[in-house]
């Protein structure tokens, strides 16, 4: 019985009477077949990477041994590791992280607080700052190119060169991701703030800043993740260069883990692509690790308002 | 003038009954006048919000605002320590007067009104901090010289009756505390910058009645050491502790259809509630007390 029968007393007329047939609308057979292919996506998905993963590490295994850590690289695949590369990854993230941090939080922290919304260069610069995480990572390499020929540096191979082309790849990720945690901080607070009679500068550095701090921090590491990980612009900057030298300044010359994997696997000898699997698990744990500590971050920081 | 239903004017009585405990005499009109709303008519954008409201708020009186939602108590409440000023399109026509000085002037500045004339909001908004920090957080990027911030801390928060619930726990997050309690705290957090005047948005809205009635005795302690404005809801809780009292409503322009919020009536709390000049008054005030 499927019909709500009006009953003739009050109290009754308030009570439906629900079906008991037994059938759920919640499972026709199209339903199931779509839950089915959206498992499979996913299974190919997973299998895909965990193939992948399997076979690099079951490659790799043999070269993930201390030489990588401490060998420069050489003709001779068995003496060849991947000591400059991995300072020098070092060295380009660390010099990224100092520059693109402060300017992305910086300008994110103007166009979230400050900002007036009405003027049309605002607005301008939001609409670029989306639209500059669609730009292709080799723009940027052009771009710090560009930079350093304008201030009459002539080598392009420098740590401060790569640094200055990943930050700008990844200035978007991290005013966005700012932008987002600051929005996220109720506005109570800052009023709050405000009428004990602290000024809006000091409301944004001890108030919201610090109450946006999990999200700035995660969308920080994933950027720095993603510039851990990406070759393109260096690779413009001209950076497979065979390094006997660690890397020890902003003007020293440098090669990175994405660049020396890349420069290995062009070997025609199989030794050196075997270093190359153990070197891309190395910066595979590497970025697994960074996001497994943004993920943290995120999930420990939750909101506590 | 209809006179209230018997049951209303029970009731009516029974809280000014207390109302008459909690308070002094209160003068015809206030003695030192510490907030002066001359003509004032608050904007956001085109839209006139409240309209001509002229307000003399007494030193060391509990005055409350009172009236139907959207009549602009929040906006005049807002007006009184500059808080408007960080709403885009907000604008306060007409001067404010604290203490004979247009808050209003060039050359004011609304970060100093605002130290002076503190606000308690609607929900309780400690900052995600430690209790300590909340309370020194006023003091400290205020610059106030302050002895000892240890003792400093206490004192506000004995002042907010809250001390001995927190002594303990100083350290701990504020999140920790019930709601009654992070109110307290958000009023001890005011107290320490030592306004000269507390504006209380709906403080109680958010709470249940005990923790509301420990929001009330505290108000009556403050009083003697703080001019306090209070928006309610709550006639009952008018009825309580205000020594003053004023009505607002929203009328519709008959021109334009838009509805402004306007100032029917302020009086001693005890005129207001049991002889108002104005049957508005008198419909709203039966209205919420039936
Ligand atoms: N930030 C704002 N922007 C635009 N209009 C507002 C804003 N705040 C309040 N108003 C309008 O002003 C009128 C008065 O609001 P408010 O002061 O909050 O009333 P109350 O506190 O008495 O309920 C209402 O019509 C409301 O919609
Ligand atoms: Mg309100």
């Amino acid at each position: 019985m499927s019909t709500y029968t009006p009953a003739t007393s009050g109290a009754d007329a308030r009570r439906a009477v629900l079906s008991t047939s037994g059938r759920s609308r919640e499972q026709t057979p199209q339903s199931v077949l779509f839950m089915i292919l959206l498992w499979l996506s996913l299974l190919i998905g997973f299998v895909t990477l965990a193939v992948l993963l399997i076979d690099t590490f079951a490659d790799g295994l043999t070269r993930l041994d201390g030489r990588l850590f401490t060998g420069y690289p050489s003709s001779r695949a068995e003496e060849a590791g991947a000591r400059p590369a991995i300072l020098g990854s070092l060295w380009v993230i660390g010099t990224t992280a100092v520059l693109a941090v402060p300017l992305g939080v910086a300008a994110a922290v103007h166009l979230e607080e400050f900002a007036d919304r009405k003027r049309w260069w605002n607005r301008l610069i939001e609409i670029n700052i989306s639209n500059l995480s669609a730009v292709p990572a080799i723009i940027y390499g052009m771009l710090a190119l560009g930079t350093l020929a304008l201030v009459g540096v002539q080598q392009k191979n420098i740590v401060i060169g790569g640094a200055i082309a990943l930050a700008m790849l990844i200035l978007p990720v991290i005013i966005i991701s700012t932008r987002e945690a600051v929005r996220a901080v109720p506005r109570e607070l800052r009023d709050g703030s405000l009428a004990v009679g602290a000024t809006p500068l000091q409301t944004t550095w001890r108030i919201t800043l610090p109450a946006a701090m999990p999200g700035i921090a995660t969308g920080t590491i994933l950027g720095l993740s993603r510039a851990l990980g990406e070759a393109a612009p260096l690779l413009l900057l001209g950076g497979l260069v065979f390094l006997r030298f660690d890397p020890n300044g902003l003007l020293s010359q440098f090669t990175t883990m994405p660049i020396q994997i890349f420069s290995w696997t062009a070997q025609p000898q199989a030794e050196f692509h075997t270093l190359a699997a153990g070197a891309s698990m190395l910066l595979m744990g590497l970025v697994l690790l960074m996001n497994g500590a943004a993920i943290y971050i995120r999930n420990r920081y939750q909101k506590r308002w | 003038m209809p006179e209230p239903m018997p049951q209303v004017r029970d009731a009516i009585e029974t809280e000014l009954q207390h109302h008459q405990q909690a308070t002094r005499e209160v003068p015809d009109h206030p003695e030192r006048t510490v907030l002066e709303v001359d003509d004032v008519s608050v904007y956001y954008g085109d839209y006139l919000a409240v309209r001509n409201v002229s307000l003399d708020l007494g030193h060391n009186e509990i005055t409350a605002l009172i009236g139907p939602s959207g009549c602009g108590k929040s906006t005049i409440l807002r007006s009184l320590n500059r808080m408007n000023d960080l709403i885009t399109g907000a604008r306060v026509e007409g001067p404010i007067r604290y203490w004979g000085q247009d808050m209003y002037a060039p050359g004011i500045d609304p970060i100093e009104v605002r130290r002076r004339i503190g606000m308690v909001f609607q929900k309780p908004n400690p900052f995600p901090k430690s209790i300590y920090d909340n309370i020194a957080y006023g003091p400290r990027v205020t610059g106030m010289q302050v002895g000892s911030m240890d003792d400093y801390v206490e004192q506000a928060l004995t002042k907010a009756a809250l001390w001995d619930e927190v002594k303990d726990k100083l350290r701990q997050s504020a999140y920790g505390l019930s709601g009654g309690q992070q109110q307290r705290l958000c009023i001890a957090r005011t107290i320490a910058v030592q306004p000269d005047v507390i504006l209380m948005d709906e403080p109680c809205a958010s709470l249940d009645p005990i923790a509301t009635l420990r929001i009330e005795e505290l108000m009556a302690e403050l009083r003697d050491q703080y001019t306090i404005i209070i928006v309610t809801h709550n006639m009952q809780q008018a009825a309580r502790v205000a020594d003053r009292t004023a009505f607002f409503t929203a009328a519709i322009d008959p021109v334009t259809g838009e509805r402004h919020g306007e100032l029917v009536e302020y009086d001693k709390t005890t005129k207001i509630f049991e002889s108002p000049a104005d049957s508005r008054t008198e419909g709203y005030i039966s209205g919420r007390f039936g």
